[in-house]
């Protein structure tokens, strides 16, 4: 244990879930490296692939009531829930994945309920909870719910879990229950069914309709985790970086090529997509590509306290540094005949407003 | 049944008008005469000619073609380099030229400018509000290409405008016409217009399910007609316009034209009132008159997913020239502020005082129509 040190604050036995998963482990080894957390307890049903680092890993299926000795026996006082799997197809279908996340956390949840160590719970929830419709408000804030509630695939599941979550805050009012909802987590090392999409050489995107994304980097949701073990505020909150980028200026600072295409063939075409391993197109990632969705980031701010460090441009502007353009000639030649003008400053009145207007 | 009559179809191949005789007819025998057969038709011809008619075509091109063939220039071609014969100079030049033409004498850093204009648009480095507004585009071809329509074609005169705050959240409510809502895109013009301001429509779902009006919608600065967008727009400060009476005013037949239906269920003025912004009515005269309604096929637009199907005069019966919308005059007047700030805050929770505000609203509108249909001269004078 070369994080615990000898002072009396380093005394929290924290148990992170789902490390197997690229994210989930580094989070884990993040948390580690907190002043206050005297041991990590990484549990998942396969070890993670790369270094742990300090955390101890345990293999252990949540599904499995295993999990309520580990909690007690290593007298686990937060629990960190990310074992929540968005695709089927890392898993083996959507059975596996439907019973990893729903019935994987009843367990955890009833594990958490009868140790009476736990004293802080936290869920690492997402926006895709709210679903993506025309009916859609453009911002969602945490008292809303979704306009037409999911019938299946993974926003139900997080429906679900979170649903458990709340009969758990009611079950053990002592617990701080901490659920983050948080954007699209994106960055160079994440992949997930919609940095796939966006690393294929060629975009098909839904003719006609332009979705309004928000994106939370790798790096922020990790340091919100840690925000969230490290201070004591119950509640649920929306995460995610400022600003909004529209899909096809997305698109536009990947220079990648678009096919626009309608939205049924788009649904076909992933499904090859899905079969070649290439990239995940659940009908609500469709539904997301197709009308896109806002949170409103007020709470976090204001209540948790909490600050991303990249701005959704940001965050999205890191993730395309690190790869390769497919296109680009327009902006290429557009350049080119701007070096043979003499330079000017674009400091027209159009240019400098409308920006950072956030609410 | 087994000797049917076979009836041809064409001239199976042989030359003439399918009238089955296999001679061709008068006219096209005269035109063969009077058109120049190339030599060159002549040899691939002669293998197939089998009938009489085929000599007889023949002979009758053959004096004109003998007497042309030898003062005939040959046909040659020539690889000519496109514009190669113009040179760099002349090139620059002309460039040059047509540059100062379009952007003046300080072409190039009015070029430089737009370029990196493109530049930054191609790149998508550019800022979209939370809604998706983006402001540049409005501004530079949403708004430029509807100024003249508005100023040309349907010449519209504006009442009023000190009654919009310079800043600040404000609610305009407008009555809704004319069968496709361009009254909005108008009323959107003439408000930036006249005061700088940019109106945030409130669009009903359908604008946002249908593809392209979706995203033209997002990128002007509309969003979705829910209580929720409406008390975010409003508390941050925006314009925000609403047509309470949707598709019911929209699609009502011309016979009913300048009457107002339901004004929803009050939910914009429970907006203002959370907000406490005012309430800017405005009343809009000759949008009705743009494509006058007079049938509806309410089956079909059902199977079409749509509220309404219009038949107008001129629509569906000239196709795409039927959504040419008449010239029609317009006025546009915008009324005394109603202020909700005086109202406690609870007050949204009132429905009384919500339908009282709602048919405050509708009753000044309404009013206000009947004023300016009295005062306009004709309906496209």
């Amino acid at each position: 244990m070369a994080s615990t040190s000898p002072g009396g604050s380093a005394s929290r036995v924290v148990l992170v879930t789902g490390v197997s998963r690229d994210l989930g482990r580094r989070s884990a080894r993040a948390i580690a490296n907190d002043p206050t957390v005297a041991r990590v307890i990484g549990v998942d049903v396969v070890p993670p692939r790369g270094d742990v680092g300090d955390v101890s890993f345990v293999r252990a299926d949540i599904r499995n009531p295993v999990i309520a000795k580990v909690i007690a026996k290593e007298n686990v006082d937060t629990v960190v829930h990310m074992s929540v799997i968005s695709t089927p197809g890392s898993t083996g279908g959507r059975g596996t994945m439907k019973e990893l996340n729903v019935i994987g956390t009843m367990q955890l949840l009833a594990a958490c309920q009868k140790a009476p160590s736990v004293q802080h719970l936290v869920v690492k929830s997402t926006t895709t909870m709210y679903g993506a419709s025309n009916r859609d408000p453009a911002m969602f804030t945490e008292d809303m719910e979704p306009r037409r509630g999911a019938r299946s695939g993974y926003a139900k599941d997080v429906w679900e879990i979170e649903g458990y979550v709340r009969g758990f805050a009611r079950r053990r009012p002592d617990v701080r229950v901490t659920t983050l909802r948080c954007a699209n987590v994106i960055g160079p090392h994440v992949v997930s069914p919609l940095t796939s999409y966006f690393r294929l050489p060629v975009i098909p995107t839904v003719l006609g309709y332009d979705a309004r994304l928000q994106f939370l980097h790798e790096q922020d949701l990790m340091d919100v985790l840690i925000h969230a073990v490290r201070t004591d505020l119950p509640g649920t909150f929306n995460v995610a970086g400022d600003g909004i980028l529209m899909l096809s200026q997305a698109l536009r600072r990947l220079k990648r090529p678009t096919v626009p295409m309608p939205g049924f063939a788009v649904g076909s075409l992933g499904m090859v997509l899905r079969r070649a391993r290439l990239a995940d197109f659940s009908p609500e990632q469709l539904g997301f590509l197709t009308y896109g969705r806002g949170v409103d980031t007020t709470r976090m701010r204001r209540e948790l306290g909490f600050e991303p460090a990249f701005s959704t441009a940001d965050a999205f502007d890191d993730f395309a540094s690190g790869l390769t353009p497919t296109g680009g000639r327009i902006e290429a030649l557009l350049t080119a005949a701007l070096d043979q003008l003499p330079p000017v400053e674009e400091t027209h009145a159009l240019t400098s407003v409308g920006g950072g207007r956030r609410g | 049944m087994g000797d049917a009559e076979i009836i041809p179809i064409g001239t199976r191949g042989r030359p003439g008008r399918g009238q089955g005789s296999g001679k061709p007819s008068a006219a096209s025998r005269n035109l063969a005469g009077a058109r120049r057969t190339p030599p060159a038709k002549k040899p691939p011809r002669e293998p197939v000619a089998e009938t009489a008619v085929e000599t007889a075509v023949e002979t009758a091109a053959e004096p004109l073609a003998t007497v042309e063939a030898p003062t005939r220039a040959p046909a040659y071609v020539e690889e000519r380099q496109p514009a190669g014969g113009i040179p760099a100079g002349d090139w620059l030049g002309a460039f040059q030229h047509a540059a100062r033409d379009l952007f003046g004498d300080q072409w190039e850093p009015q070029l430089a400018r737009f370029l990196a204009f493109l530049r930054r648009r191609v790149t998508g480095d550019y800022v979209v509000d939370e809604y998706g507004f983006d402001q540049e585009i409005t501004e530079r071809f949403f708004m430029a290409a509807l100024r003249p329509i508005a100023q040309k074609w349907f010449r519209i005169e504006v009442r009023g405008v000190e009654n919009i705050p310079t800043e600040g959240g404000a609610l305009v409510v407008s009555n809704h016409s004319g069968t496709i809502p361009v009254d909005g895109l108008m009323t959107c013009v003439s408000i930036h217009d006249h005061t700088g301001r940019f109106l945030r429509p409130l669009g009903a779902d359908l604008v946002f399910k249908t593809p392209l009006v979706s995203t033209l919608a997002r990128k002007g600065g509309t969003t979705l007609a829910c209580n929720e967008d409406a008390e975010r727009m409003l508390r941050g400060g925006e314009l925000v316009g609403v047509w309470p009476e949707g598709f019911k005013g929209i699609g009502k037949p011309y016979a009913e034209r300048y009457k107002l239906q339901r004004f929803g269920r009050g939910g914009f003025v429970s907006a203002a009132l959370r907000t406490q912004v005012p309430i800017i009515p405005l009343s809009v005269v000759g949008a009705e008159e743009i494509y006058p309604l007079v049938a509806n096929l309410p089956s079909l637009a059902r199977v079409l997913g749509l509220p309404y199907l219009p038949i107008t005069p001129l629509f569906p019966w000239l196709g795409p020239l039927g959504l040419v919308p008449l010239p029609s005059k317009w006025l546009l007047e915008f009324g005394e502020p109603i202020r909700t700030d005086e109202f406690d805050p609870g007050a949204a929770e009132d429905p009384m005082l919500v339908f009282n505000v709602t048919d405050e609203v509708r009753e000044t509108i309404q009013s206000t129509l009947y004023s300016l249909l009295m005062q306009r001269q004709s309906v496209f004078r």
